[in-house]
């Protein structure tokens, strides 16, 4: 039998309109691996994200996760294979408590799959899943309103919600995006234990120093194409990517 | 104890006594404000699931003709038709607006304003089920008591029935595709079946309450997608507050039995509720029914609290 | 025969057009579906009825008066009512479409049903085109359309006015940040869809009876034409008032009267279910369908 990689991404277009936002990208992500994208603004790196998940149809080109094709299914169908996201912007239920968020997901009928034809207490297991994101347990604050959360718990609770379906591959979109330092550095062992799990990662990010700690391998993208890829330190030297960041000449 | 039981109490005390006090003609609108506090209901049980509906009339009127041709063509009893009609309403209602799932807000509403105008002018245009003289002379309940009772137990029904469902995981899902789609998708739940679900409770909710209006009048015609049918509801809702459940039902009861004060007035209710829509959307786009709970839960606890 | 219909058809086809360019422009500027402008179109009919027979103005005066009146009840609409709604797209069309019914059936209770609610032909006699004899107020809506689809583009294209439309409708916010003020364009584009109905009522209503239901049967139409051209768009209004206006004429000719509306929405239902953009829309298609 194959052994295929986790995810396979091949020569994925997307236009819109005239504009070519992703130009026949392919990159191949082994189980366990975890691996960055980054980018200027508007390279096409959360385009790149909804394609794969199934937020927006290809033009050309397809990916494969564990060998099936997966482009062409609706987003519904591919998170059900156990591909999970949090989104850039993080737009909770406002005004649900903040475990009550967690409760939507949890009815995902992967949910119940992996939990062998029954939901359980979902509200037990919401709970249990923000302390994994660093809600505190016994306070008020998984009691809450996610309305009145400060921006660094929405950004968790947004990770708490992939988390939910419990994803193989994770894909975090700018996760860090908007926290403080602090904030920062508390969500990075968060991640480092979700990669101990066994968890395969790919982060969207423009902190490179956090990032190039967490990940093993990075692609840099630039107008829809990929200009460089390789370990934190080989893509750092390349010429391309310094122009990419630097502008050119 | 009481402070929370007494809103809860009241509208059915109130009810009760005016079950055995009014008289006939006020029992009849009586019928009639809650088969439109039904309907007002099943609008809203859709805005909760962030599917406006302009076409109320459409689940109405597929209820009606369904209870009127089983009733006229096949003599089937009202005790057969109504649930065979809210059934099979929520089926086909269901099933019409499945294809256009997809669609979001004025989309979806367009659509629905112009299914129940589109049925119309085909019953009009091929003269199938009565066509324009409609069918008449179908079977009525046994009493004015019947009528009245089950009209209302439907109501409140209804009205906790949706209540308690929201209340539930289930619930909570509808209620989180209509605040972000997107993240209950990445979820892995497919919120096109979601939606069709929420339309065949909203469509055999409002179906019923079109079988019960033919029962009443017995008689179902073209007038059951008119434009009052999808209105009212709209009215209803945005008067006590969209998206609250209670809020339609406090309105309908406002909104009914006023426009029977009006009744004189002719084709000027319909203005009225025009204009009821737009100066609520405008002055109290919350509705009456939050504002009202708002208000009664910043007194002071009527109970000791240990 | 056949002739006699195509000319028809197109005579329809271009009041379809003429019906939909107001809604059009409004939704395709500020985002505003006006569910009111049935009742706008009405208003302007009954309005010219008034002031030719109840106030004694000629008609020369009468109607450009209520195509002004129109245009100031639409910025009135958004004025009062809409501009408390902003975004709020679903509580637009409510209250728009709140405001169009009170207008609508305030004349219905007015008593304003019958044949004897006409307007008068702006031009009289017929001419024929080979064997087809068209009367001059059908020859003269081809032109008012034609003429005011050629202004219209000249507007949007050339005017500052017109260019800060185009720019609102591209992206509000960046538009504001270059000092157009978004509020007082979204007012002008009520203002303008209004003013057009009128202009279309004003046209297009002497060769019927003004009546009520009218208002209804504007509505859906101009909903139709822009829903199947794609919203916003004014190609699509074009073709799709073609598509529309033939085919309603056809169905007329070999089906019955009954079906003409009865072709119009299922179009909309067709186009909302296979291609929700419309035939010429492109840009809302992300937006509207996952």
């Amino acid at each position: 039998m194959e052994v295929h990689p986790l995810l396979q991404v091949q020569e994925l277009t997307k236009d819109f309109g005239g504009l070519r936002a992703l130009d026949r990208i392919s990159f191949t992500l082994n189980q366990g691996e975890s691996l960055g994208i980054i980018g200027p603004n508007g390279s096409g790196k959360t385009t790149l994200v909804n394609v794969i998940t199934g937020f927006l149809r290809p033009t050309g080109g397809r990916v494969r996760f564990r060998g099936r094709t997966i482009s062409g299914m609706g987003p519904h169908r591919i998170a059900r294979l156990g591909l999970g996201r949090t989104f850039q912007m993080a737009r909770p239920f406002y005004h649900l408590p903040a475990y009550k968020n967690l409760v939507i997901p949890l009815f995902s009928p992967r949910v119940r799959r992996l939990a062998g034809g029954r939901y359980g207490d979902r509200d037990a297991v919401a709970i249990d899943l923000l302390e994994e994101v660093g809600f505190e347990r016994d306070s008020f604050v998984p009691f809450k309103p996610a309305s009145v959360l400060p921006h660094g718990y929405l950004k968790r609770l947004e990770l708490a919600r992939a988390l939910a379906i419990r994803p193989e591959l994770l894909i975090l979109d700018e996760l860090f995006s908007g926290l403080s330092m602090a904030e920062v550095s508390s969500t990075v062992p968060i991640i480092e234990h979700l990669q101990a799990q066994g968890i395969t990662l790919i982060m969207i990010e423009h902190r490179l120093r956090e990032l190039f700690r967490i990940v093993d391998r990075v692609i840099v993208l630039n107008f829809g194409r990929k200009i460089a890829e390789g370990t934190p330190a080989e893509v750092m030297e390349s010429e391309d990517v310094k122009k990419a960041y630097l502008g050119s000449e | 104890m009481l402070y929370l039981l007494g809103p809860r109490a009241l509208p059915l005390i109130l009810l009760g006594m005016g079950i055995f006090l009014a008289p006939p003609y006020w029992k009849k609108v009586l019928v009639n404000t809650a088969i439109f506090g039904i309907l007002a209901l099943s609008w809203d049980l859709l805005v909760c699931t962030g599917l406006v509906s302009l076409g109320q009339a459409l689940f109405f009127g597929v209820g009606a003709y369904i209870a009127g041709t089983l009733n006229h063509y096949w003599g089937w009893p009202w005790w057969v038709t109504l649930p065979t009609a809210t059934v099979a309403g929520g089926l086909l209602c269901a099933g019409i607006l499945a294809p256009v799932l997809r669609l979001r807000g004025i989309y979806f509403a367009m659509v629905t304003l112009v299914l129940p105008l589109m049925l119309v002018r085909i019953i009009e245009a091929t003269k199938i089920l009565g066509g324009t003289e409609g069918l008449s002379g179908l079977q009525t309940f046994p009493s004015s008591w019947v009528e009245l009772v089950l009209s209302l137990a439907a109501f409140f029904a209804v009205l906790f029935g949706f209540r308690r469902l929201m209340g539930t995981d289930y619930g909570l899902v509808l209620q989180g595709i209509r605040d972000n789609d997107r993240s209950v998708l990445s979820s892995g739940i497919n919120i096109h079946w979601f939606k069709a679900q929420a339309l065949f409770i909203a469509g055999a909710t409002g179906a019923f309450a079109g079988a019960f209006m033919t029962h009443t009048y017995m008689f179902v015609g073209m007038p059951v997608f008119a434009l009052d049918y999808s209105i009212l509801p709209i009215a209803a809702a945005v008067v006590g507050g969209m998206g609250t459940l209670a809020g339609p039902a406090v309105g309908a009861f406002i909104l009914i039995p006023l426009s029977e004060v009006l009744r004189a007035l002719g084709a000027l209710r319909i203005v009225i509720y025009g204009l009821f829509l737009v100066v609520f959307i405008v002055a109290l786009p919350e509705g009456l029914f939050p504002y009202l709970s708002r208000k009664y839960h910043q007194f002071e606890r009527w109970v000791e609290v240990e | 025969m056949f002739l006699g219909t195509l000319v028809y058809g197109i005579v329809n086809s271009v009041i379809l057009a003429l019906v939909a360019l107001g809604f059009n422009l409004t939704f395709g500027i500020s985002g505003i579906a006006n569910f009111a402008y049935g009742a706008l179109y009405v208003l302007t009919g009954y309005g010219v009825w008034i002031l030719l027979n109840e106030v004694g103005l000629p008609l020369f005066l009468a109607a450009p008066a209520m195509v002004v009146l129109t245009a100031m009840a639409g910025a009135l609409l958004y004025r009062v009512v809409l501009i408390r709604l902003r975004g709020m797209a679903i509580s637009e069309v409510i209250a728009t479409f709140g405001v169009g019914l009170a207008v609508l059936e305030f004349f219905r209770y007015l008593g304003f049903i019958g044949f004897e609610y006409t307007l008068p032909p702006l031009l009289d006699g017929s001419l024929s085109i080979g064997p087809v004899f068209l009367d001059l107020q059908r020859a003269l809506i081809v032109i008012v359309g034609v003429t005011l689809t050629g202004v219209l583009w000249l507007f949007t294209h050339h005017t500052r006015l017109g260019l800060a439309f185009r720019g609102i409708a591209q992206d509000e916010h960046t538009a504001m940040c270059l000092g157009i003020h978004s509020d007082r364009v979204a007012m002008f584009s009520l203002a303008f869809g209004g003013g057009l109905c009128a202009l279309a009522a004003v046209v297009i209503l002497p060769i019927g009876t003004i009546s009520v239901d009218a208002g209804y049967d504007v509505l859906l139409e101009a909903l139709a034409v822009c829903i199947v051209g794609g919203l916003g768009s004014a190609v699509g209004v074009i073709v799709a008032s073609f598509i529309l206006g033939l085919a309603q004429t056809y169905t007329a000719m070999y089906m019955g009267s009954h079906w003409m509306m009865i072709v119009t929405l299922v179009a909309i239902l067709l186009i909302l279910t296979i291609r929700p953009s419309g035939l010429f829309g492109k840009q809302k298609e992300l937006e509207e369908r996952i």
